[in-house]
């Protein structure tokens, strides 16, 4: 019993070095860090929109598989019924409700007890665990964050040079770019590659990478998640894969707590798309991400409607004022 | 208000009876209506109405917010939430608020820039200018208070680095800075308390500033507007009434602005914020960047730009101390500029020197903002001290100096000659300053239609 005690703490203390190491890795790197590929989603730009079949597929996949770990505590079950979000009939969703594993505690009742009850309409979605140390307890030390506001709370960060820099914000300013943290999501759950990649270090200490390892000299490789350069001609030094995290590329520092969530086309036979859409990785990842942008932001689909009439208003009513002005104006030389 | 007669003349016999007892129709008319403006005021005049319309804005939306907030550590975050998602347009009134600070920095760096421009800071409108820059000040500060309400990890972790540039003081007098920060705190760290204080206050400022905007248009209709020539009006024609004439033009600007707003409102808006408030804040995780909102970055690029060494000239425990009084420097430096700027002409258009001067100081001052947004180290630290250095020298070197030394172009004689060409120019010459127009001028206009 000790024995495993201490593991778990050892365990702890290890994912806690991991989290230390990966902010320091995370400095060095957001100069060139990996670049995240802008995807066009059917809720891009100014005119976009949610496409109800993908947030409703994304919902399945945020139920069958993240569900596992992560809350969704902002988002209440109405909400999955209401405009602008999946849609999903009113009946449907009283009955995934009452059916939802983890139940809502209630009370005191009358002899003073708290109890256990199924969700109503009105009750948030929650996650397995009652409160974040439940949470870390049983996942090695990591906290599986609420995703309620996840792709808001994430971004793709672009470090252009200074003469670029102006050009791109107004360009992402003119076509309304808002999906940084969608992008960032879908690219962070394709992005687990099986293996780590090896290294090669040579006499002067320098890391390179390589593809086919040559068996004559093993102890020179290196399996590294991220490479820190030596400064002024000191060796490189190699981040190891940490026990209890994996690889991912788009991830700072490169290794996180989370597994791969879809081991394979439909996770593994979890997913089973209703619309004939496959479930990819790629399909997967997309339609989750576009789900929880919509819970980060139910009023998406209004904001954008109302923004266009209210610049229409505004369009005509800056004409129609000029042309007062003008008229104003033109009786005085000036 | 000011130095101007109103023409007023109440028509009913209740407001006869009413402006005897208090002439506030009159006063409104004398400021708003038959108030004498140059008539060749450009675009960049129109801000003024624009600021009034954002802190109309921000008020309005700021009391509704209000109503929902909760301001406590363990519910702002959540009650913030509550707002975005439950309360009808709750969404709205919220991106409203939150664009709309920024807007409101926008709208008011173009107005200080105008100000810079044309000269308006110099006699008579020193006052003037000075209430400008309380405005500013007031206006920093309401904005940052705002910022921390969210509760967010960026607010948070910014009221921690903002509040503890007050232990600087330390180096003068031992405890005094740490007894200031601890007292702004109520207690040994940002907290619950800290942010139930800071809503108190960022409630507060906004009527404050309303106080002070009304005394910066009461200075303004005093000593008159300036214009783009930075000529004092000399004769009633070269001046029209402010309507129809500078409130047809205020109303395009308004609007045009207004497109910008709702672009950023309805498409854009968390575009101005950082991703890091949308996580609650967490004393115990520090976000890897800490950036303060834009229109903050040029002045928090003053303040790291002082490090153990600034360009070769080691600082060593004053490092910390100097960016501090830097940072506040550079706004508090403004309110010297009318008597730093020793030229007599008003306007950088007539300037040939000075005119490199004031597009090499615009230029820095965008520079220090890109530089605030990047990491202090390396590069980035020198360029930082080499536009600070740049930045001080346009108010301490750029303005006495070249104002001695200049020989401006030759100006136009009066305004009426600026505008209308030779055939309308005034024998008189210049006749000193504080000139406004009078009901005359208006009248005059008037007899024109």
């Amino acid at each position: 019993m000790t024995t495993l005690h201490n593991r778990r703490r050892l365990r702890l203390a290890a994912s806690l070095a991991a989290l230390m190491a990966s902010a320091t890795v995370s400095i060095a790197e957001t100069a060139h860090g990996p670049e995240i590929e802008r995807q066009t989603w059917a809720f891009s730009g100014f005119r976009g929109q949610f496409d109800k079949a993908q947030l409703q597929r994304g919902f399945q996949v945020y139920e069958k598989v993240c569900a596992a770990c992560h809350g969704l505590n902002r988002v209440a079950f109405r909400n999955l019924v209401q405009p602008g979000g999946p849609e999903f009939p009113e009946e449907s969703v009283k009955a995934l409700a009452a059916a939802w594993p983890n139940q809502i505690t209630d009370g005191p009742n009358t002899e003073g007890k708290m109890f256990e009850r199924p969700a109503l309409l009105s009750d948030p979605i929650r996650g397995p665990y009652k409160n974040d140390n439940e949470a870390r307890a049983s996942q090695n030390g990591a906290l599986p964050p609420d995703l309620s506001l996840i792709t808001k709370a994430r971004g793709v960060e672009r470090n252009p040079s200074w003469w670029a820099h102006p050009f791109l914000m107004l360009g992402d300013i003119f076509r309304s770019y808002q999906e940084g943290g969608a992008d960032y999501l879908r690219a962070l759950l394709t992005s687990y590659p099986p293996e780590v990649p090896v290294y090669l270090r040579d006499d002067k200490g320098k890391l390179n990478l390589v593809q086919t390892q040559n068996d004559a000299d093993k102890s020179k490789y290196e399996t590294c998640v991220a490479v820190a350069a030596g400064e002024a001609g000191a060796p490189d030094t190699c981040n190891k894969l940490l026990d209890g995290l994996y690889y991912n590329t788009v991830f700072p520092g490169h290794q996180l707590a989370m597994p791969p969530p879809f081991a394979g086309e439909g996770a593994g036979g979890v997913i089973a798309y209703e619309d004939g859409t496959k479930p990819t990785v790629e399909n997967m990842s997309a339609d989750v991400s576009a789900f929880l942008s919509w819970t980060a932001d139910p009023s998406h689909d209004q904001r954008k409607q109302m923004g266009w009439q209210v610049m229409l208003y505004l369009l005509v009513t800056t004409v129609l004022l000029y042309l007062g002005k003008k008229r104003i104006w033109s009786r005085i030389k000036h | 208000m000011g130095g101007h007669t109103s023409s007023y003349e109440p028509t009913s016999r209740w407001g006869k009876w009413f402006d005897e007892r208090l002439p506030i129709a009159r006063l409104m008319h004398g400021s708003f209506v038959d108030f004498p403006t140059p008539r060749n005021l450009n675009y960049l005049w129109t801000f003024g109405g624009i600021l009034s319309f954002c802190l109309v804005a921000q008020i309005v939306t700021g009391v509704i917010l209000a109503m929902h907030y909760n301001a406590s550590d363990v519910a702002a975050f959540n009650s913030i939430e509550h707002i975005r998602r439950d309360v009808n347009y709750g969404w709205l009134l919220r991106n409203m608020h939150a664009v709309g600070a920024s807007m409101f920095f926008v709208a008011v760096y173009i107005h200080i820039f105008r100000g810079l421009y044309y000269g308006s800071y110099k006699a008579p409108r020193e006052v003037l200018w000075i209430l400008g820059v309380i405005i500013l000040l007031l206006m920093m500060a309401t904005a940052f208070l705002g910022y921390t309400l969210p509760w967010g990890q960026m607010s948070f972790w910014g009221v921690t680095v903002i509040t503890n540039l007050f232990s600087a003081l330390d180096t003068i007098y031992q405890g005094l800075g740490t007894g200031i920060v601890e007292w702004l705190w109520g207690g040994y760290s940002v907290s619950g308390v800290t942010l139930n204080r800071f809503f108190s206050l960022h409630y507060l400022l906004p009527f404050v500033l309303t106080g002070i905007v009304i005394l910066h248009i009461w200075a303004l209709h005093t000593a008159g507007q300036n214009n783009p020539t930075g000529l004092d009006l000399k004769e009633p024609s070269e001046a029209v009434p402010m309507h129809p004439y500078a409130t047809s033009k205020d109303a395009v600007g308004l609007f045009a602005f207004l497109l910008l707003f709702a672009w950023f409102v309805f498409f854009l808006p968390d575009y101005l914020g950082h991703a890091d408030n949308y996580t609650p804040a967490n004393p115990l995780v520090t976000p890897p960047h800490i950036v303060p909102e834009w229109y903050f970055l040029p002045f928090y690029a003053i303040l790291r730009a002082f490090t153990g060494s600034f360009l070769g000239l080691p600082l060593g425990q004053y490092a910390k101390l100097l960016g501090v009084l830097a940072m506040f420097g550079s706004i508090a430096i403004l309110a010297f500029a009318p008597w730093l700027d020793w030229s007599r002409v008003r306007s950088v258009k007539y300037r040939p020197l000075f005119k490199y001067a004031f597009w090499t100081f615009a230029f820095t001052c965008v520079a220090l903002g890109w530089l605030g947004s990047k990491p202090a180290e390396g590069i980035y630290t020198t360029m930082a001290q080499i536009f600070t250095v740049l930045y001080f020298a346009y108010f301490l070197i750029a303005m006495p100096v070249l104002g001695l030394i200049e020989t401006p172009n030759k100006l136009p004689r009066s305004i009426n000659e600026a505008v209308l060409g030779d055939g309308h120019t005034d024998p008189g010459g210049r006749s000193g300053h504080g000139g406004t127009g009078t009901v005359a001028g208006a009248t005059a206009v008037a007899e024109k239609r």
